[in-house]
């Protein structure tokens, strides 16, 4: 199934991986994008390469992705996303689930806008990205920047229109010592928006 | 050459091959032996590293041109269609396209394009030839007036439409011509489709490579500064010898496959310009650019000359033989 849907995606979006900044190996990380589309997360999945595919997870908001039976089926058996709440409770961290899978040792896929934006400039980051920087010092961050993938498929519609995408991966960065919170989370979205491609 | 004609059709295929692989063989030896003496300068480097890559085209090309041909006319309809396919999301990408144009490109990439080549492998050539040019040409603007934006609109659809005609249309007359019957020439359509393939990448070869040692004045210098009138003349020219050459495969007289292959072949090469100005007008060099937005593989730039050449060799054909 998951063979299937890669290959889905690439006969329709060609999800070319342009690794400028690193090359893609099986070492833990945390890849950072822009989001513009539902489609963000299988591009990115589909333009790595196939054995690093099932160590890489998405983060799912558990209120939308469990609605359905297939959302639920796609994201937990396909994907192996974890599972996070948007509503903030006293008792419990939202950012836990993802912890713990930083401890197991998967690597994590995070749109650190939040939500989807289908202006040309990203959204500034929440600060998910920040602490997770903070807690997991050993885990490589990679900002990636998704070209074209708005036009194919605009927010609204089902079905894909068959145009070409690409993920470009940049250079690694850390959390430097003492950096401050909003400083280091400004940086991760130059580092995104440095990643797009000069269009012609 | 007269025996030649007489041979079986298994016969001529593993003739064809032959040369056609011991050609292929020729040339990558030559382009190791190359490698192995390594280059003078950086510009004979690059030369070098152009001419491999045009030589792992041409494999390529031999190799899917070979599927096409084992597997029969319904497999070289879905081959051709998977390609078209291809080009067709190449072009698109190219081309800015808007919100708006969502349903539009639906319909092109999964009821157009389905839809034409399933035409050919019905062998409805009468619907064949008027399907795009006419109906889908009426109904891609009702679909997008239907979508209700207004900006740019003729831009637009003009964009699209001309990608259907090249990417779609153009092509699909290729495997046409396997489907094309011709009276005591059952069977042998593939050899019709060889002899276009021959003729139309010869003539693109001879013409770049005389375009780069005559040095002319090119037609159309802001497009390309290979293309003059008289490498597109010798291109066309040395193609349709070659084309004459063949001439025992086809059903043609060597005179009728010389006339028909330097056609062919001329709109070929002008298509192939034709499509270079396409490229400056989208601002990139190849489609398949390393640096640009797409990643694409440059398929279509392989292509090109094959979609030009394709529908007019059909219909000369066509109505030459009147089949």
């Amino acid at each position: 199934m998951g063979l299937l849907l890669a290959f889905i995606a690439r006969l329709v979006t060609g999800a070319q991986g342009h690794w400028q900044g690193c090359p893609p190996k099986a070492e833990q990380r945390i890849y950072f994008a822009n989001h513009q589309s539902h489609l963000d997360w299988v591009l990115i999945w589909a333009a790595l390469p196939g054995d690093l595919r099932a160590g890489t997870r998405p983060i799912a908001a558990r209120d939308y992705w469990t609605a359905g039976r297939f959302k639920h089926w796609i994201t937990r058996e396909v994907f192996n996303a974890v599972y996070v709440t948007r509503q903030r409770t006293d008792d419990e961290d939202p950012l836990d689930p993802l912890a713990e899978a930083l401890a197991n040792g998967d690597s994590l896929v995070i749109f650190p806008e939040g939500t989807r934006s289908s202006k040309g400039e990203p959204q500034p980051f929440k600060s998910g990205l920040y602490h997770l920087a903070e807690r997991f010092p050993g885990v490589q961050l990679i900002p990636a920047w998704i070209d074209n993938v708005q036009r194919v498929m605009p927010k609204g519609e089902v079905v894909p229109v068959p145009i070409l995408c690409t993920v470009t991966f940049g250079p690694p960065m850390t959390l430097t010592p003492g950096e401050e919170k909003r400083a280091f989370l400004e940086r991760a979205r130059a580092a995104v928006i440095a990643q797009r491609p000069r269009s012609a | 050459m007269r025996s030649l004609r007489e041979l079986s059709v298994d016969q001529q295929v593993a003739l064809l091959f032959l040369i056609l692989g011991g050609a292929l063989v020729l040339l990558t030896s030559a382009a190791v032996v190359m490698a192995l003496r390594g280059a003078s300068s950086p510009e004979r480097a690059l030369h070098h590293d152009h001419f491999r890559r045009e030589l792992s085209a041409l494999w390529v090309g031999a190799s899917v041109f070979w599927l096409a041909w084992v597997s029969g006319p319904l497999g070289a309809t879905l081959l051709f269609g998977v390609v078209s396919f291809l080009a067709l999301r190449e072009f698109i990408t190219l081309m800015h396209t808007r919100r708006s144009d969502h349903r539009s490109l639906l319909l092109a990439f999964f009821a157009v394009l389905p839809l034409q080549y399933a035409i050919v492998g019905g062998r409805w050539f009468d619907l064949f030839t008027v399907f795009i040019p006419v109906y889908v040409f009426l109904a891609l603007p009702m679909a997008s007036a239907l979508a209700g934006d207004p900006e740019r609109f003729l831009e637009r659809n003009a964009k699209i439409q001309w990608g259907i005609m090249v990417c779609v249309y153009g092509l699909s007359h290729a495997p046409a011509l396997l489907l094309l019957e011709f009276p005591r020439y059952e069977g042998r359509g593939a050899f019709l489709l060889f002899f276009l393939v021959v003729v139309a990448s010869s003539a693109q070869i001879v013409q770049q490579a005389a375009g780069r040692r005559l040095r002319r004045r090119p037609v159309a210098r802001q497009i390309s500064r290979d293309f003059s009138l008289r490498s597109w003349f010798l291109g066309a020219f040395t193609a349709a010898w070659i084309g004459a050459a063949l001439y025992w495969i086809t059903p043609f007289k060597a005179g009728q496959a010389l006339a028909i292959g330097f056609i062919a072949a001329g709109a070929g090469t002008l298509g192939e310009l034709v499509m270079k100005a396409l490229k400056r007008d989208a601002g990139v060099l190849y489609w398949g650019n390393r640096s640009s937005v797409t990643g694409a593989v440059g398929l279509l730039d392989r292509v090109a000359p094959l979609c030009f050449a394709a529908p007019v060799f059909f219909h000369s054909v066509r109505w030459y033989f009147r089949v």
